[in-house]
C-alpha cells in the first residue's frame, strides 16, 4: 500500500505492506534510523515519535494509519545541525550513556514540554515511566528535562 | 516479532466496517491498536484483515447529560483526562483512567478497544462493571445493548460477535454527593495491576451506606462486583469494624488467578488491603 504523510515538515510517501508499523517504515523504508526499536510491543518507549503533536509508540501504530498525519522524529527536533535546548540539557546533565533510549526520551520530553512547559519532576517521572533507560537511573534525565522547561516557556 | 501479513481497510462508515467484518469472519477491528498491535506482534492472532475505524465519524464524542456519561468507542484515554467536565460528571472514571498504561499509549488507546480486548486487569472494563454500565454493539443484525456484567465472559473474552462493532459505553448518572474510591497496585507505574478496586456508595440521612458497588480488577478472570461485600456495607455507617468486615469478606469471596506475577493468596490479601484503603478514603473525603 502507498502511504503519504508529513515527516519532519516535509511531505513523504512510501510503498509498504499493511503490516508494517510506523517505526519500520521510518527506519527501513524512509531510512531515518534515529527512531530506535527496542521491544516492538509498546513496553520500552524507544520508538516514541510525535504524531499530530502527541507522543506515540511508533511500533504500536501501523504506517498506513499515518496517512495524512504530521510525524516528527528525533531527526526533526532541530531545524539545523545545532542542538535544541532540550538536547543541550541532556548533554550537560549526562542524561544518556549508551544512547539507545535517547531518541524516545527526547521525543517524549519534547511533546510533554510543548504542552506542559511547567511540568514538575513528579509529572516528568510519570510521563517517562513509559520509556525504559538501563544506564542512567533516570535522575540526570529528569534534571535535563526540568532545565529545558525554560526554553519551552519562552516560545509558546 | 513482526505481525503476519493481513489486508487493511479504513472503513468510511460504520456500515462499511460491519459489511467488511460480515464478509470475512477472520477480519478484526482496529481502533487505537494499543492492545491489538502487541497481540499481532507476538502472533497471538493472525487476522486476514484489519478494519480500521479511524475514518468512521461520530464515534469519538463524550456526551454528558441527565442520563449519565456516554463515551464513543474512539474516545481516547487522553480525551477523558483532558475533559474537565468529567471531574464532576464521573470522578471515579477520571481517576481510574489516570492509571491506564503510559503517556504514549494514552494518546492512542481507546474506550472501545479496551472493552473489546477485555483484559481482566484493565481499568475501564472494571469501571463499566462496577458502575452498571451498558455497552452498545452494532452488527449486521442491528444494534443491541448489553449490561457490562454480562459483556465480559472471561480473560480476553466477551459476548461480542465477530461481525459486531462496539460503538458506545454508557455510564449511568453520577450524583455529586456520592462517595467513591479507586485503588490499584502494580509493581511499576503503568503496568497492569495485580489487583485493583473501584467502589462507590451513597449515604442516607443517618450516614448509613446504601447502593454500595464494589468492583475488582486483576484479581479475577474478568472484572466483577463483590456482591457479598456490598451486602456487608449496605445499611450500616462506615466504621472500623465495618471496614474490617468488608475487607475480610472481600478476601474470602474473590477468586484470584495464580500466575508468574503473583500467587492467589497474595492477590486475596491485596484485595482486602485495597478494600480497606478504599473505604477509608471514600469515608474521609469525596474525591478520594
Amino acid at each position: 500500500m502507498r502511504v503519504s504523510f508529513q515527516l519532519n515538515g516535509k511531505p513523504v510517501a512510501a510503498e509498504i505492506e499493511p503490516r508494517t508499523h510506523l517505526a519500520d517504515c521510518l527506519r527501513e523504508t524512509l531510512r531515518l534510523t534515529g527512531t530506535h526499536l527496542g521491544c516492538e510491543h509498546g513496553a520500552c518507549g524507544a520508538c516514541t515519535v510525535i504524531v499530530d503533536g502527541a507522543a506515540v509508540h511508533a511500533c504500536l501504530m501501523l504506517a498506513v494509519q499515518a496517512e495524512g498525519r504530521a510525524v516528527v522524529t528525533v531527526e526533526g527536533l532541530s531545524a539545523d545541525d545545532a542542538l535544541t535546548p532540550l538536547q543541550t540539557a541532556f548533554r550537560k546533565h549526562h542524561a544518556l550513556q549508551c544512547g539507545f533510549c535517547t531518541p524516545g526520551m527526547l521525543t517524549t520530553a519534547h511533546a510533554l514540554l510543548t504542552e506542559e512547559p511547567d511540568a514538575d519532576a513528579e509529572r516528568i517521572r510519570a510521563v517517562i515511566s513509559g520509556n525504559l533507560c538501563r544506564c542512567t537511573g533516570y535522575i540526570p534525565i529528569v534534571e535535563a528535562v526540568l532545565e529545558a522547561r525554560a526554553a519551552y516557556r519562552k516560545k509558546p | 516479532m513482526k505481525p503476519s501479513p493481513f489486508e487493511y481497510r479504513a472503513a468510511a462508515t460504520l456500515r462499511e466496517a460491519i459489511d467488511l467484518l460480515t464478509a470475512d469472519p477472520e477480519a478484526v477491528v482496529i481502533a487505537g491498536g494499543q492492545s491489538l498491535m502487541p497481540v499481532l506482534a507476538f502472533r497471538l492472532a493472525a487476522p486476514s484483515m484489519l478494519v480500521d475505524l479511524r475514518m468512521v465519524p461520530g464515534l469519538d464524542t463524550v456526551d454528558i447529560g441527565d442520563a449519565g456519561v456516554r463515551l464513543g468507542a474512539l474516545v481516547r484515554w487522553r480525551d477523558i483526562e483532558d475533559d474537565a467536565r468529567l471531574a464532576v460528571a464521573h470522578p471515579l472514571l477520571r481517576e481510574a483512567i489516570g492509571h491506564v498504561a503510559h503517556y504514549q499509549i494514552r494518546n492512542r488507546g481507546t474506550v472501545g478497544g479496551s472493552l473489546a480486548h477485555a483484559d481482566p486487569a484493565a481499568e475501564l472494563p472494571g469501571i463499566a462493571v462496577a458502575c452498571d454500565a451498558e455497552i452498545t454493539l452494532v452488527g449486521a443484525a442491528g444494534a443491541r445493548t448489553v449490561d457490562a456484567r454480562e459483556f465480559f465472559t472471561g480473560p480476553l473474552s466477551t459476548v461480542r460477535q465477530s461481525d459486531e462493532i462496539l460503538t458506545e459505553l454508557h455510564l449511568p448518572f453520577w450524583p455529586t454527593d456520592r462517595r467513591w474510591a479507586f485503588r490499584e497496585f502494580a509493581q511499576r507505574q503503568g503496568d497492569f495491576a495485580l489487583a485493583g478496586l473501584a467502589l462507590f456508595y451513597d449515604e442516607d440521612e443517618r450516614a448509613r451506606v446504601w447502593n454500595a458497588h464494589v468492583g475488582v480488577i486483576g484479581a479475577c478472570d474478568r472484572p466483577q462486583r463483590l456482591l457479598e461485600v456490598e451486602a456487608v456495607l449496605n445499611g450500616h455507617p462506615i466504621d472500623d469494624d465495618l471496614i474490617r468486615d468488608a475487607a475480610a469478606t472481600a478476601a474470602r469471596t474473590v477468586d484470584p488467578p495464580e500466575d508468574i506475577h503473583a500467587g492467589a493468596a497474595y492477590r486475596r490479601a491485596l484485595v482486602a488491603t485495597l478494600v480497606e484503603r478504599g473505604l477509608r478514603a471514600a469515608a474521609q473525603a469525596r474525591g478520594a
